[in-house]
């Protein structure tokens, strides 16, 4: 008789129980992967509500002080319940062990742990808004000595925030420990398929730089309750020492949210090229480059905030520098499509759309770098067309990608492609229209968090606006299309796209505790040669 | 047990009561060096307190008797958080 699939309840309890109790790392990815996306449409609505504010026949739909809550909470819903957790909370949880050839992650019970610390974060985040004195109104960052005066509902939600960390460094620590315990006999760290390299380097930033943010955040509260002015000047405190603790942490969760989606990219390009991945150790070791380095850059955020002209420097310089190691990644990807045999499908069209958005998101990245860019695009739209062209162009599309590679595997059900191909396209010229007009707005002068805009701004809003309109449509499609799949989809085979790392010699979906045997790597995980594709 | 990393060490009471009264003698200088002036008191807090948070690790959280990974992972962390440091000096010293 053989193990029946990870989907199928055979302990004790039964249906949601045994979800909401499972200990299965594929189980708990997929939990993750339904709030996240229950969030994240939640966070898309609100940002459809901000670009139709910017419409003249829309400007009294909510008030100023609504609309510095609503930006503030599609932020935080945004960063801390989708791109923080992203690949690395879904995928992560689901292929890592398969990846490195093992039965589960290092500690399952602890696993479980984070997602309900997860849960509750977001919880705690919800009830902020309807509780005190209402939505927090400071943006996601919580800037002091704003977020310390406001009489809106901070406290609370930086609690929540609190509570997301723990989440974010327990499977920090699992994902670690498994990657370094767990590994099948011959499965050494270059034979490591690279979404798992991603995974790792963002482990390490997930717990080194998380209790950062945590502490960052309590001391807010004792500030709010207390008044112990840390960040007071006129208690001796300083209010940059609040930005710098908080990029410190949150710059680098730029890179927990893009890396996972880099070793995703990682994965697909060669299974679509059928032939192994061009410059294997420069991409693995460019990820713990990338996860170094970027930890170190946090204060380019804060270029005009007062900072000594010494540390503008040294940060300018440090950010040119980790542009290096994200400019390999991009050289790799494209080269290993070099006289590939390339076999188009939609997870190929997704990850090429991740590198296209992306590139441009860090080149945008690296303008900023610079001091003297940096002092005139500071707090505009630039800057938050470059943000979404890094966060929804590389991770937002990264997870795409992943969900469209991996989804016949997850589920064993396989999507249209075709109608796939069809949400691609509003998805991709929506985009472009929304967030390159928002880059054109900036360096025109459009600020940042404003409620209305000068007449001069109309046109690139409509065109921005419009641009909302298309993109909701193919999230809609999208996600209508891999549902539709989830129900009535054909049944998947074992390996539909001809891949050759360990989770496609699995069946779809795969068992439970995913190998009847350990398996014994021989090779490293590109391996096309041995069918002659190579 | 021969893996000096699993193997299971029980340092004796006297030398917890020595690292107590170490601490106890670290906190009191600390105390003492407070009422020196605001440098004074920094510097010895950045200088006092790790010493004091690395006697806790090395003998009461047992890192003394752990294996060259884990030693390895508290001196990466450590060596982020002095890196830290020294870029947050690069702000405020100049400024």
């Amino acid at each position: 008789m053989s193990t029946p699939s990870y989907l199928v309840d055979t302990g004790p309890r039964k249906g949601v129980a045994a979800w909401l109790t499972t200990t299965d790392h594929k189980r708990i990815g997929l939990l993750y992967l339904l709030a996240m996306t229950i969030f994240f449409f939640g966070a898309v609505g609100i940002g459809v509500v901000m670009r139709l504010v910017q419409l003249t026949v829309f400007q009294k739909l909510v008030t100023a002080q609504t609309y510095n809550a609503l930006f503030t909470l599609h932020g935080v819903v945004m960063v801390f319940l989708f791109v923080i957790p992203g690949l690395s909370a879904v995928f992560g949880n689901f292929f890592l062990p398969i990846l490195i050839g093992a039965n589960d992650v290092s500690f399952p019970r602890l696993n479980l742990a984070s997602w309900y610390f997860f849960i509750a974060g977001a919880l705690l985040a919800v009830t902020a808004l309807f509780t005190g004195g209402g939505p927090p109104d400071t943006g996601w960052s919580f800037y002091a000595p704003f977020s310390i005066k406001t009489g809106t509902n901070v406290s609370l939600a930086v609690f929540a925030a609190f509570v997301l960390g723990f989440s974010s460094m327990l499977t920090g620590i699992n994902f670690i420990t498994t990657t370094h315990r767990l590994r099948a006999p011959g499965m050494t760290w270059f034979r490591m398929p690279l979404f798992c390299w991603g995974v790792y380097a963002t482990a390490w930033v997930q717990i080194l730089a998380t209790p950062i943010i945590a502490i960052t955040l309590v001391l807010v509260i004792l500030e709010r309750v207390f008044g112990i002015g840390i960040f007071d000047p006129a208690k001796g405190g300083d209010p940059l020492l609040y930005q710098h603790l908080f990029w410190i942490y949150s710059h680098p969760a730029v890179y927990i949210m893009i890396l996972p989606a880099m070793g995703a990219i990682s994965e697909i390009m060669p299974t679509f090229a059928k032939r192994t991945i061009f410059g294997y150790k420069a991409i693995a070791l460019s990820s713990i480059a990338i996860a170094g380095v970027g930890s170190l850059v946090w204060a380019h955020h804060m270029f005009t905030s007062g900072m000594s002209e010494f540390a503008n420097m040294i940060f300018a310089l440090l950010t040119m520098i980790v542009a290096v190691p994200s400019a390999i990644k991009v050289f790799n990807w494209v080269s290993t499509l070099y006289k590939g045999a390339i076999d188009f499908q939609p997870p190929l069209l997704f990850a090429l759309t991740f590198i296209f958005l992306f590139s441009i998101g860090g080149l945008t990245g690296v303008m900023q770098g610079a001091l003297a860019v940096n002092v005139h695009v500071h707090d505009t739209y630039f800057i938050v067309g470059h943000f979404h062209y890094v966060m929804f162009g590389g991770t937002g599309f990264g997870f795409f990608a992943a969900l469209l590679y991996w989804f016949p595997k997850m589920f064993g059900k396989m999507y249209s492609k075709k109608a796939i191909y069809a949400s691609w396209f509003p998805m991709f010229v929506g985009f472009n229209l929304l967030y390159f007009s928002m880059l054109i707005l900036g360096l025109m002068g459009m600020p940042r968090r404003y409620f209305h805009h000068l007449p001069q701004f109309d046109t690139l809003h409509v065109v921005a606006t419009v641009g909302s309109w298309f993109l909701v449509l193919g999230l809609l499609m999208f996600f209508g299309t891999l549902l539709r799949a989830l129900f009535k989809g054909g049944q998947a085979e074992d390996n539909p796209w001809g891949g050759v790392t360990l989770e496609w010699t699995l069946a779809s979906p795969p068992i439970q505790e995913n190998f009847e045997a350990i398996p014994t790597i021989t090779h490293g995980p590109y391996h096309f040669e041995k069918e002659g594709q190579g | 047990m021969s893996d000096p990393a699993t193997a299971i060490v029980h340092p004796g009471y006297g030398t917890f009561i020595k690292v107590w009264v170490a601490l106890l003698a670290l906190t009191g200088l600390l105390v003492t060096l407070s009422h020196f002036g605001q440098t004074t008191a920094v510097w010895g807090l950045l200088i006092l307190t790790p010493l004091k948070a690395g006697l806790v690790f090395y003998f009461f959280m047992h890192l003394r008797y752990e294996g060259p990974l884990l030693k390895g992972v508290v001196l990466i962390t450590l060596g982020t958080l002095l890196i830290f440091f020294a870029l947050l000096f690069a702000d405020v010293a100049f400024r």
